[in-house]
């Protein structure tokens, strides 16, 4: 069997590009991670819960789409300071593993919230992409796979330049280096953990809205959040850096034997990935681990 | 002793109990005047660092609570709930084992230390008073700092108070697992800060003798109870100190008894 140049040069395309929205979702987790140590398993349900708010405000209310995106992401701060306040913070002096069991009853609890207001049904968003295909030389992509890769690419640029040059990126890793001592320092460190859980929830949302652009909606589309996890674990659960390599990487993992070998083999090959780098390095590819001087 | 006015620091009986269930002080009381340095002395697990916790309101992280007592920091009472406002207010802790951001530089360390500022105007951030006390960070501004040596760690740590502008630091163990030339080295820079900057100090230590030598004033604690006090001067001058802290004179068995009531005796 002879496999054309192009073909794998527009099935790579793809790949990244579903890729790009894995980082995307990856990078919310790490944020939440990186700040309050909680493995937060309902990322996914965090996603879809901002595609549903989109869906409300742009089809439901029928707003245009310049104000149904930034209500959103506004809706989803909120959302995300809510679940930091009642049910994390409460949680935080306790052991991880409640406050991680504690993320368990949250996707159930988003699920629930989206089925009650808007049912089981999957459902369209509104087209907001341009539709025309887009030719790189000779290779086509989807219209929604390269803009939803463009809006990713950019919100991931502006995450990254932020967290390097702003005060705020150092508060955020101080706490997560040493608590006590961050506050002994100055900083606010509950303000930190809401923070990280707004802004998670933001990226989560935007992530949602291009993945529902791509893909429809539902109230399973938390699934999205496996992958995910095989993202950040691949990534190390603390490396935005490993969030966005791991995704792309990933992501044309999954597309190149999809395509090339069949659907059945992805999860194979996801899998297989992940045991490699958990026997070859625990933390991750970029995760870190405590400086020690011998 | 001086009056409440005159007091940055003021602890009034307090009593400490971790876990709810393990009590480490028992109606301790001390005072730090505007100004001045104050030595807190003790052997392990005294309770020396719990003082200070409680001063700073950073307990309630390690699971600890003031069950009982009043602290008050410049006149106001000293509430268990943000360590982080405390500091904005110009109480700063330099907590026991450095405690430096690991993964951070230097430099960056030093950004952290600015949120101290938050909410005070006319002050800007000024890392030159902590490369003008400590040099050695001026040329290791852009490493990691997990990466320092111990000494340059301590300097750091001292470095980010210095950053916020404190009224009153409180330093636990700034000696810990130091050089003896070291010590002294990092001992006369506190002094000095002290002295040019005006801000008062309350000294945690083992290193009793290195401690005294640049406090005002001393109190030594026992199992979460202050034993002894006094100025510095009374204190070297006390034989029961300099046998049993400051380590001048042989231990006999008789004298440990003889120690042992005078201790009852003073508290
Ligand atoms: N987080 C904690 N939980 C339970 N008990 C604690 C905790 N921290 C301290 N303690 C106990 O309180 C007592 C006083 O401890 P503290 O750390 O204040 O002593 P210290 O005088 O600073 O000792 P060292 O010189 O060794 O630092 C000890 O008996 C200790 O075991
Ligand atoms: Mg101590």
């Amino acid at each position: 069997m002879a496999v054309e140049f192009i073909d794998i040069v527009e099935t790579s395309l793809a790949g990244i590009g579903t890729g790009s929205l894995m980082a995307l979702t990856g990078v919310a987790f790490v944020i939440i991670y990186k700040a309050t140590k909680v493995i937060n398993l309902a990322i996914g349900e965090m996603l879809m819960i901002g595609a549903f708010v989109f869906y409300g405000f742009s089809a439901g209310l029928a707003l245009p789409i310049w104000a149904s995106v930034p209500l959103t992401l506004v809706v989803a701060a909120l959302i995300g300071g809510l679940i930091e306040r009642t049910m994390i913070r409460p949680l935080l002096k306790d052991n991880p593993v409640s406050v991680f069991m504690v993320t368990i009853g949250l996707t159930s609890v988003l699920i629930g919230v989206v089925e009650l207001v808007w049912s089981a049904e999957p459902r369209r968003l509104p087209e907001f992409l341009p539709s025309q295909p887009v030719l790189l030389g000779d290779a086509f992509i989807p219209s929604k796979t390269a803009y939803s890769f463009v809006i990713a690419a950019a919100a991931m640029a502006v995450l990254i330049t932020v967290f390097a040059f702003w005060r705020g990126g150092i508060a955020l890793r101080a706490t997560a280096t040493d608590r006590a001592a961050a506050s002994s320092v100055g900083i606010d460190v509950p303000g930190v953990f809401s923070f990280s859980w707004m802004l998670a929830a933001v990226v989560a949302a935007l992530a949602g809205i291009l993945v529902g652009s791509v893909g429809g909606i539902s109230s399973a589309m938390g699934l999205f959040g496996l992958s995910v996890f095989v993202v950040v674990i691949v990534g190390g659960l603390d490396s935005i850096l490993g969030a966005l390599i791991a995704g792309l990487f990933i992501g044309w993992l999954e597309a190149m034997v999809g395509r090339f070998m069949g659907g059945e083999f992805k999860l194979l090959a996801t899998f297989t990935i992940l045991l490699v780098v958990l026997v070859v390095r625990p933390y991750g590819l970029f995760g870190t681990h405590e400086i020690e001087r011998l | 002793m001086a009056t409440t006015g005159d007091l940055i620091l003021e602890v009034n009986n307090i009593e400490v109990v971790y876990a709810k269930a393990i009590q480490a002080l028992r109606g301790l009381s001390l005072a730090v005047p505007k100004g001045k340095i104050v030595a807190l002395l003790g052997s392990n697990g005294a309770g020396k660092s719990t003082v200070l916790k409680a001063v700073s309101a950073l307990l309630p992280m390690e699971n600890g609570l003031v069950t009982e007592g009043r602290i008050s920091f410049d006149g106001e009472t000293v509430e268990q709930s943000a360590p982080h406002k405390l500091v904005r207010r110009g109480l700063f802790h330099v907590m026991e084992g450095r405690r430096i951001f690991g993964d951070l530089t230097v430099e960056e360390n030093l950004t952290a230390a600015t949120y101290a500022l938050t909410g005070r105007s006319g002050i800007t951030p000024d890392f030159d008073i902590v490369y003008r006390y400590f040099p050695r960070l001026a040329e290791r501004r852009k490493s990691i700092a997990g990466y320092l040596s111990g000494g340059e760690q301590q300097m750091l740590a001292i470095g980010r108070a210095l950053v916020a502008k404190p009224r009153v630091i409180l330093l636990d163990e700034p000696s810990l697992g130091l050089a003896p030339l070291l010590v002294e080295e990092i001992f006369g820079i506190i002094a000095r800060i002290n002295a040019e900057e005006g801000v008062s100090m309350l000294l945690v230590e083992q290193n009793a003798s290195v401690a005294l030598s640049i406090a005002h004033y001393g109190y030594i604690m026992e199992t979460g109870r202050i034993v002894i006090d006094g100025p510095t001067e009374k204190l070297v001058a006390d034989r029961d100190v300099q046998e049993f802290y400051l380590g001048l004179a042989h231990k006999s068995y008789r004298d440990i008894k003889h120690y042992k009531r005078r201790k009852r005796w003073l508290s």
